[in-house]
């Protein structure tokens, strides 16, 4: 695509962060426009998705956007992070705007969590094979694939720990990360408390107060602009057959992310380059075993196999598929995989903490069991 | 109508009770009683008391009486009398200042030190009150206590049980795509989407054919067994009308489709299933799971 990320920016991450989500929203693309060396008067287009109570129109008369050209706002929450980028992109591309700022900013732990049951979202008429059943948690919707995969392949909680315990170390020197200086074993994955059966305490990612917001614009625009910028390479939404939000439980088979699959078939095709171009992985990791089914999905191994490659160290720093080197949304902090792209960014610049060395190519996915989406970003 | 405030004041007013002395001085034999009772083998206590032991001095005996400017009966008497007839204790705080040696005896005082209510609490309405008693060997205090009991009134009948969670739980929304389906467990049948057209059998159900693109969708009344296709043992958050853990599972009707619901049993993954429908209220009855009675 004829489009970059040339600027990202984000506030601190907390527990509580003390100040309204609109302010977070502002300040983040403030601070994504700062570090694009571009104004308020430059933005012509907003996009962010929902389950965000800041709507585009709020943000841009906090900074003092004069006119808004394009609006757009994803659905099905934290699936659409990587479709802001792409709705930004297609804007750019078509002459619809020239700077779009996709944002994010939530206080997911000190307001509303989303990990509590939300009794208003059995108001829903698909959740109501679900909710009153006594399904209403994310954790306890996931739990339900988990178990089903252990069932088929033979998986174990320990083989979902080994990607906490990775995304945790890396997590652990990036002093941003809210667990930063705290890694874990897999003793201590193991003790942790049951959530959900299967799903322990540490399968299911923290709860956080923060906003990412990133800068797309023009390939052209942005060769003029202070950072190196991170080319939009491809850009791809999913769904499936008989998709539901979280509870796709009617399928044939309970095993895979069919829509995941959609946006693995988009990306390598409008890319051009393979599972075995990519340099980095950016995975979204709400939940542990949906980690492992991305990397079959994605074609990194074949079905049921992920555990052997993660297993392998295929997923470390200095591996073949080093994943989430910011320590994910398990280990830096849950914005809705919006601080996964920045991250994705930062490794194709070369300015990341824990930087991988000679990336050409980072994958970066968005939210899973719900319909979802995928970058592939590159140098030049 | 009894002023119970305005008696709390009263009485705490009177300050503390003439000092009451205890039957016996501290003694070994009843710390050997004590320490068996309680189950401590710690042998250091040969010439000093158990510390907690400290109420058990002074306590009146089988056959004792409350004196008359005793605190706590006063105020239970007030209590008593306006209608909050049940005591329950509900917490202690002691502080020690140093051990007792056998051979030294005992006095108590006793004082009121602030009643609280009504409060309704899960036994029934009523009142806290906390008194505070010092323990002296001569003119040094000892030992001390804040006691607090919960003086209530008995509800008049127990709540029942699983009413108050039924009450709060989730509820389905109905339409006029999914109404069948609900009216259908209200009558103890689980009804399975068929198309009226193909014949198509579908859950979670939708108003037209994904197979043939009919819109007269009819239904079929299942058997209502199944195995367990996949679940959850759930333990965290709490989810509103559950008492967690709870299992769902998610079951292959033997008719094919899947359906969720709660699992009345130890779950795993090809157990054999059948429906139980547990009426909420005249609205709403929820089908659930339990290990088949036959297998
Ligand atoms: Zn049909």
């Amino acid at each position: 695509m004829n489009a970059a990320i040339a600027g990202i920016g984000a506030t601190d991450f907390s527990k509580d962060s003390g100040r309204s989500e609109l302010q977070l929203a502002a300040e983040a693309v403030r601070a994504a426009l700062d570090d694009a060396g571009l104004e308020p008067s430059d933005v012509d287009g907003l996009v962010s998705f929902t389950m965000d109570t800041n709507a585009e129109i709020a943000v841009a008369r906090e900074l003092g956007v004069p006119e808004l050209t394009f609006f757009s706002r994803v659905h099905y929450g934290g699936g659409a992070a990587c479709a802001t980028v792409q709705q930004a992109a297609m804007a750019v591309e078509t002459g619809a705007a020239e700077v779009v700022v996709c944002y994010r900013a939530f206080n997911e732990r000190s307001g509303h969590r989303f990990g509590q049951v939300q009794t208003a979202a059995a108001a829903n008429i698909d959740n109501s094979w679900s909710y009153p059943m006594g399904l209403g948690t994310p954790a306890a919707m996931v739990a339900m694939f988990a178990r089903r995969y252990m069932h088929e392949y033979g998986a174990t909680s320990e083989d979902f720990g080994r990607i906490a315990v990775i995304d945790r170390k890396h997590a652990a020197t990036n002093p941003h990360a809210w667990f930063h200086g705290r890694p874990i074993t897999l003793e201590d994955h193991q003790s942790s408390r049951w959530i959900a059966e299967p799903l322990r305490l540490l399968d299911c990612c923290q709860e956080s107060d923060g906003g990412v917001a990133l800068v797309v614009t023009s390939a052209e625009r942005a060769r003029d602009l202070p950072n190196r910028p991170a080319h939009v390479r491809a850009a791809a939404q999913g769904s499936g057959a008989d998709q539901f939000t979280m509870t796709s439980y009617y399928r044939d088979d309970l095993t895979g992310l069919p829509e995941m699959g959609v946006v693995a078939r988009g990306l390598w095709e409008r890319s051009g380059i393979g599972p075995s171009d990519v340099d980095v992985a950016v995975l979204y990791d709400h939940f542990t075993p949906f980690v492992l089914v991305q990397l079959e999905e994605l074609g990194f191994c074949g079905r049921g196999e992920a555990r052997d490659l993660v297993a392998s160290g295929a997923l470390e720093l200095d591996g073949t598929l080093p994943l989430n080197p910011h320590g994910g949304q398990l280990g830096e902090a849950y914005l809705h995989g919006m601080n996964g792209i920045a991250e994705a960014v930062r490794q194709v610049r070369g300015t990341a903490v824990n930087q991988v060395a000679g990336v050409e190519h980072v994958l970066v996915t968005a939210g899973t069991g719900v319909p979802t989406s995928g970058l592939v970003l590159g140098r030049g | 109508m009894i002023d119970i405030e305005k008696e709390a004041a009263r009485i705490a007013e009177q300050g503390e009770c003439a000092p009451r002395l205890a039957r016996d001085p501290v003694n070994l034999p009843m710390i050997n009683n004590w320490l068996e009772a309680i189950g401590d083998e710690h042998p250091g206590y040969t010439e000093v008391a158990p510390p907690a032991m400290v109420q058990v001095w002074t306590m009146g005996g089988l056959r004792g009486q409350r004196s008359a400017d005793d605190p706590l009966g006063a105020m239970m008497a007030v209590l008593d009398e306006a209608g909050y007839t049940s005591v329950v204790a509900t917490n202690s705080d002691q502080t020690y200042h140093r051990y007792l040696e056998v051979g030294e005896h005992l006095s108590v005082t006793t004082s009121l030190e602030d009643v609280t209510g009504p409060k309704r609490t899960g036994l029934g309405e009523g009142w806290f009150v906390t008194t505070r008693s010092t323990w002296w060997v001569g003119d040094e205090a000892v030992a001390e206590m804040r006691f607090r009991v919960l003086k209530y009134k008995p509800a008049q009948k127990p709540e029942p049980k699983r009413e108050a969670p039924r009450a709060q739980a989730i509820r389905p929304s109905v339409n006029r795509d999914t109404e069948y389906f609900w009216e259908g467990t209200r009558r103890g049948e689980l009804r399975i989407q068929r198309c009226g057209g193909c014949g198509l059998l579908r859950h979670p159900p939708g108003p037209m054919c994904p197979e043939c693109g009919a819109t007269k969708p009819k239904y079929l009344v299942s058997e209502g067994y199944g195995v367990v296709y996949s679940y959850v043992v759930h333990h965290h958050p709490q989810v509103p009308g559950k008492q967690t853990p709870f299992v769902v599972a998610l079951v292959e009707l033997d008719e094919g489709v899947r359906m969720l619901g709660e699992l009345d049993g130890e779950p795993s993954v090809g157990l054999p299933v059948e429906v139980v429908f547990t009426k909420v209220d005249d609205e709403l009855t929820m089908p659930s799971w339990r290990p088949r009675a036959d297998r």
